[in-house]
């Protein structure tokens, strides 16, 4: 037992559990009839039958170490949620034939960056570099910043508080669960004070994004595509502890991808989108152009390309609406022209 | 020699994570060799030695396999030096969740299949609870909503270790878990050594709670390995 687990062992239970609900929850799994009365941790543990220990497969000793790393891991994840981050900072590596990138970018909080070029181009590793904090030691030996400064060895390896969250086309809801338990589930990881009102934010803010509505009680195994993913947007905007998304694509069918960026950029997130979907790309302050594994280029966003973007949006509009009057069983026979 | 243990239900992609991680070590220049350890048969064997990965099987049989792994870890060590190897990689399936091949003072390794569902974390015992890095695979599939719960229930069933996803098809995180391996503390003997909790139940002396590693300690039911190597000489 350590040191720090002895002191806790010593400490009056009701007033540990009142303290830290987690214990509470833990002992709850151990199912035993709990009446704290006066007695320590300690003492309260001395009275528990050897079964208890033995179907918790845990000795004594090892269950004290157990609920004091329990409190360290809580306190530890509260803390990180209150990290913020403003920037992220990408320093140029080299391509894969060695030339030098010889650029620095600057990502900030509320930022759209979009990456385009094709298959096999190098924008996975890209992303990649990003999402492990790349210091030198990956195959493009570029660097990453959080808020200016090198991140320490600490955030570095530590991916389970990830710096970075991804959607992606070949993502699935696997878990048997309601949309209403599955996102307050969420919230309650994020150790927020009202897990169901987020829940009934993210799924309203879904239904938003979607122009088929789900039912916070259904099953996310059976929502669609466009539910699905609407689902996961809202989700990474409001509740994901990741201060950078990265998306891979948001396919058109059954999402308002307008209203999907505006969301996440609002959430103050990062959002880094590999497309070639006018829509998204324009939307960018500016774009990186990936060739033969190195950032050939950076085009922002020039004004002409602000205005063409209006353009494209009526054009999307009218398809939108197409596809609104198909669906409630509409013909399409006015003059298009 | 650097001695971890790799241990997770079956199916969860054990193999393939090992296959991905020991070819970060070998680009780094360590010699890497496995020890499968399975119950009734297993073709994984094949799938090291195509990577140049020197292997040896131990089939449990009867027996439940935790015990059959306790019983043989020596020997395997004994394997491991005489193959001249830097790290020395087990992989034993925990079939009941009750058993832990964990070991004090080697790195131990448990792999969780995150599409096994949010809940699973709490019902893996020993196995996930005293492991020292957690490897969570298939998380490319699921949604980044599960992918955070999933995250968040390995830290409460194993509050403090490290959680790390890796993609056993891609690779992806493997280079990071090589990292931790690199750090692995050197095991010169295993004698004296402890399990880290007590493989309850059965018939072997094991079975009866017995932790301590050694040929002294293993009288009964105890069913040791062949080694071709030492039966050729």
């Amino acid at each position: 037992m350590s040191g720090l687990a002895t002191d806790l062992a010593a400490q009056p239970l009701a007033g540990l559990l009142q303290q830290h609900p987690i214990l509470a929850e833990f002992i709850a799994t151990l199912e035993v009839e709990l009446s704290p009365g006066t007695l320590t941790l300690g003492q309260w543990l001395d009275e528990l039958p050897d079964e208890v220990f033995f179907d918790a497969g845990m000795e004594r000793a090892q269950m004290i170490d157990h609920l004091q790393r329990l409190i360290d891991e809580m306190a530890a994840m509260s803390a990180a949620s209150h990290e913020q981050i403003h920037s992220i900072t990408l320093i140029g590596g080299h391509d894969k034939q060695g030339r030098a990138e010889n650029l620095t970018l600057e990502f900030k909080a509320g930022e759209i960056v979009c990456i385009v070029g094709p298959t096999g181009s190098g924008k996975s590793r890209l992303l990649g570099d990003i999402e492990c904090l790349a210091q030198g030691d990956t195959p493009t030996g570029r660097r990453v910043l959080i808020n200016g400064c090198e991140p320490d060895e600490e955030r570095r390896y530590a991916p389970d508080r990830k710096l970075v969250a991804q959607l992606s086309q070949n993502m699935n809801f696997v878990v048997d669960l309601s949309v209403r338990d599955l996102i307050s589930m969420h919230a309650r990881c994020r150790m927020l004070a009202d897990p169901e009102a987020m829940a009934d934010q993210v799924i309203a803010c879904a239904n938003d994004l979607t122009g088929e509505k789900f039912l916070p009680s259904v099953s996310v195994t059976q929502l669609s595509g466009g539910q699905t993913r609407a689902l996961m947007i809202a989700d990474a905007a409001l509740l994901s502890s990741s201060p950078v998304v990265l998306i891979d694509e948001i396919e058109n069918a059954g999402v308002d991808r307008k209203r999907a960026l505006e969301l996440l950029v609002g959430g103050e997130k990062i959002v880094l989108i590999s497309t070639h979907d006018p829509l998204l790309a324009l939307r960018g302050t500016r774009r990186l152009v990936i060739r033969h594994g190195g950032i050939a280029e950076v085009i922002e966003t020039s004004d002409q390309e602000r205005h063409n973007l209006e353009h494209i949006e009526r054009m999307d509009a009218t398809l939108m609406g197409i596809r609104e009057r198909l669906r409630s069983g509409l013909r399409i026979e006015e003059d298009l022209q | 020699m650097q001695l971890i243990t790799v241990a997770g239900s079956p199916s969860v992609g054990k193999t393939s994570v090992i296959l991905r991680v020991a070819e970060q070590l070998q680009n780094a220049g360590r010699k890497v060799g496995v020890v499968k350890f399975d119950a009734l048969s297993t073709s994984d064997d094949q799938l090291y030695a195509q990577k140049g990965l020197p292997v040896t099987v131990g089939l449990a049989g009867s027996l439940c396999p935790d015990h059959y792994f306790v019983s043989n870890v020596e020997d395997c060590l004994a394997w491991g030096e005489r193959q001249d190897l830097d790290v020395l990689i087990t992989e034993s399936a925990g079939l009941c969740n009750r058993c832990s091949p964990h070991i004090d003072g080697v790195l131990a390794v448990c792999v969780v299949d995150a599409l096994a569902g949010v809940h699973t974390p709490k019902k893996i015992g020993p196995m996930l609870r005293l492991a020292d890095l957690v490897v969570i695979t298939k998380g490319d599939i699921i949604s980044q909503v599960e992918r955070e719960v999933f995250a968040f229930h390995v830290r409460l069933a194993n509050p403090g270790a490290r959680a790390l996803f890796c993609n056993g098809i891609t690779g992806q995180g493997a280079s990071d878990i090589a990292r931790h391996l690199q750090a692995a503390p050197q095991t010169p003997t295993l004698s004296g050594s402890r399990l880290r909790f007590s493989m309850p139940a059965a018939v072997c002396p094991y079975c009866v709670g017995e932790t301590a590693i050694g040929e002294t300690h293993q009288r009964g039911n105890v069913k040791k390995m062949r080694f071709v190597d030492l039966e050729n000489t």
